[in-house]
């Protein structure tokens, strides 16, 4: 099933599009392998993020089980090295990317008014290698030499001292990034050429834009990391030395090459998450995005900074002074963009008729989580500050209040915000508020206190560590657990949202702007194979 | 506009695909060009502790220039030897007292414990990193791979010169030499 099945189209509105009964999902499982609808596939990365998450999820478990008391209980030290990299490498790759591209594949051709994907082949490719390239990099745990545990970074020499299944590793990495370059390329050459007329590029809701700034960081960077694994690969097992003092190359050169993705990469983590704030917080405020122009040139700026500040990673690798400062200024030099970002969310909500259903309160809770972790990196920036804050449990702090109640929850709350949208039901709002006041005490109780033990020193990615740091770390690991199973709550919600529930109107929101809430709940199979009439004055954002 | 049917071929995807390969592949190509690119970038600026190589002739030069050079630097030897390699491997002296602008000779001693012909190289790392780019070297030991009988020993020449526009800041410099077995031997 693909759009050009397409024999007639509805001449009146494209609210009737679900008329067309022949054109539903085929039947059975193979629907799900042939698919080319960019709902289905969009449903597809969605279902395997939200698994990948309890798996990422169980493994942070286990390094938090393990720091629950000082000394070795649990596991042993270097399963817990593979723990703490897999945990990085799962959750990157596994669930906030493919997460994003779920949603982009549901949201942009609806946002856009666009009856699917530009490459709706390429797009059932660039999914189903996801689960393969995950069984391969997942199986090395259960290899003799063990799953990668030099970190999710794969710095080099301590990387190439891994055994021989650093060769599974590497291939999986591969078919993962040739997974997202190719779903970005779908991307761009949607937003591109399936506009219909009248759907100019400043008419696009900020979610297609961030997207379409962030398939470009992708198709820049993915690229560049292949090179450099591909230099491992072939350090490791063909004679090179890229990165080998013994035979002339240099290791901290892998650093810079690494974190020339690296750094863009973290972008790619947060830019979608942008959109998704900036589409939600103007529904529950009832007022428009407070300028969107500024948006845009803000996510474009954020895009460019990024390629000029990766060796703010390295501060310790030693580098002259010219190049540290460089390297602060630039750092800092993001957080205008990004402050231009958070003021604008703010002045979207002030004096607007604000209503806190779950999508506002987990958005509301990235603008000010995601403020916090913005505000640790602002302090890591600072050279002479960084030397002592590295690789300690500060920078795990940092980043991950811009990752879990950043990236996770916007993730959370495009869930519930969609959610009707695509079963038709309404969720149980009971519950989501519910989910979100306990995900949002417990992930304060499990990462705020990584701040204090790391200004204290604690290194990162060692399992055991000195009597101060043990009361702190108990409560993390509290925190930990709670915030952890709280999450099956979510899983219960989405379930039960699919199985039942208040039927969902069309708009769905009261305050709800841009196409796709113009389209019947649940979204037809099939929509706007009519392209929508746009005038100028046509709400589409 | 009402009713426009939402072709999908009214524009070609295939160019806009097209391009963005020709993208990813060209960032691929780059990943491989930093390789090239960091050596020159390090050669410039000294980056990582990576030294200079200057012609004899240069340094005579030098050394005429700043004959009345007054101020000293001292400079510390250090050797060390990578993992898995059986030898001694050590300064003959371990600090210098040096004028900058005159030529000096020092050397190392290496000793192969193994009983093998082995091939090594030494690749040096200049600390403060801001000294790097001015301390060169006439001869180094380091420029090329040296071969070892088994149990075969020497001692190894080393001809430097460090430039008199050595910040003023530096008093002491460490020159510090890695030894490893060439991988081809593993």
């Amino acid at each position: 099933m693909s759009y050009n099945d397409v024999t007639h189209h509805s001449a009146d509105d494209h609210n009737h599009d679900h008329d067309h009964a022949e054109h539903g999902p085929a039947k059975g499982l193979m629907r799900w392998v042939t698919t080319t609808n960019h709902k289905d596939i969009g449903t597809l990365y969605l279902w395997f993020s939200l698994i990948m998450f309890f798996i990422g999820g169980a493994m942070a478990l286990v390094i938090r089980a393990e720091l629950f008391q000082p000394g070795i209980q649990i596991v042993d030290p270097m399963f817990f090295n593979s723990m703490t990299t897999m945990h990085a490498i799962v959750m990157i790759f596994g669930v906030v990317m493919p997460a994003f591209v779920g949603l982009a594949n549901w949201m942009i051709p609806m946002m856009i008014g666009a009856p699917d994907m530009a490459l709706p082949r390429l797009n059932n490719w660039s999914f189903w290698i996801m689960p393969f390239a995950f069984t391969i990099m997942l199986s090395t745990l259960f290899m003799d030499s063990g799953g990668p545990a030099g970190g999710w970074t794969l710095y080099p020499p301590l990387v190439l001292q891994m055994g021989d299944s650093f060769a599974y590793v590497i291939f999986a990495i591969h078919f993962l990034g040739i997974s997202s370059v190719m779903g970005s390329i779908n991307i761009v050459a949607t937003i591109f050429n399936m506009r219909p007329p009248g759907m100019t590029f400043m008419k696009m809701p900020m979610f297609v834009w961030t997207w379409l700034i962030t398939a470009y960081l992708l198709i820049a960077t993915i690229p560049v990391f292949a090179g450099a694994v591909t230099m491992l690969l072939t350090d490791r097992f063909f004679g090179t030395s890229f990165f080998s003092a013994a035979g002339g190359g240099d290791p901290v050169m892998f650093q810079h090459i690494f974190w020339f993705f690296g750094h863009p990469e973290v972008y790619i983590l947060i830019l979608p998450a942008f959109g998704i704030v900036s589409s939600i917080i103007p529904t529950f405020a009832r007022k428009p995005l407070f300028g969107y122009d500024s948006m845009v040139y803000a996510t474009a700026s954020i895009a460019f900074l990024s390629f000029i500040v990766w060796a703010h990673h390295m501060f310790t690798t030693g580098m002259p002074l010219a190049g540290e400062l460089f390297f602060m200024f630039s750092t800092m030099m993001i957080s205008v963009p990004t402050g231009v970002k958070v003021f604008n969310w703010v002045a979207t909500m002030w004096r607007g008729s604000m209503t806190f259903e779950t999508p506002m309160l987990f958005a509301i809770g990235f603008v000010i989580m995601f403020t916090v972790g913005g505000l640790s990196g602002l302090m890591l920036a600072i050279t002479p500050a960084d030397i002592q804050y590295h690789d300690t449990y500060f920078v795990v702090a940092h980043f991950h209040y811009v990752l879990v109640p950043g990236a996770i929850y916007s993730l959370m709350a495009a869930t519930y915000y969609w959610l009707p949208k695509w079963t038709g039901n309404m969720y149980d709002e009971k519950l989501g508020k519910m989910h979100f006041w306990i995900s949002t005490v417990f992930v304060n109780v499990l990462f705020f206190p990584m701040h204090f033990v790391g200004l204290a020193g604690m290194p990162r990615r060692i399992p055991d560590y000195s009597l101060q740091f043990a009361d702190w770390n108990m409560i993390a690991t509290i925190g930990a657990f709670g915030f952890g199973f709280s999450q099956l709550m979510f899983v219960y919600i989405i379930v039960k949202s699919i199985r039942g529930g208040e039927k969902a109107t069309s708009e769905v929101w009261e305050g709800a702007r841009g196409l796709e809430w113009t389209v019947a709940s649940p979204a037809p199979y099939h929509t706007f194979e009519t392209a929508p009439d746009i005038q100028p004055s046509t709400v589409t954002r | 506009m009402t009713g426009t049917a939402n072709t999908p071929h009214t524009k070609s995807h295939g160019r806009v695909a097209g391009k963005m390969v020709l993208l990813a592949c060209a960032m691929f190509g780059f990943g491989y060009l930093m390789v090239p690119l960091y050596d020159i970038i390090c050669d410039i600026t000294g980056l990582n502790g990576k030294t200079g190589r200057v012609s004899a002739s240069v340094a005579n030069a030098t050394q005429i220039e700043a004959a009345a050079e007054d101020r000293e630097v001292v400079v510390e030897f250090v050797a060390s030897i990578n993992q898995g390699g059986s030898w001694i491997f050590k300064p003959m002296e371990k600090t210098m007292t040096v004028v900058p602008g005159q030529l000096y000779q020092t050397s190392y001693y290496a000793e192969n414990l193994s009983d093998n012909t082995v091939v090594a190289q030494a690749t040096p790392s200049v600390t403060p990193f801001v000294a790097a780019k001015y301390f060169n070297k006439t001869e180094c030991f380091c420029f090329t791979r040296q071969d070892f009988e088994p149990r075969g020993s020497r001692d190894m020449p080393l001809t430097f010169i460090i430039d008199p526009d050595l910040p003023i800041n530096v008093d002491r410099v460490t020159l510090s030499y890695t030894f490893f077995k060439s991988p081809e031997q593993t």
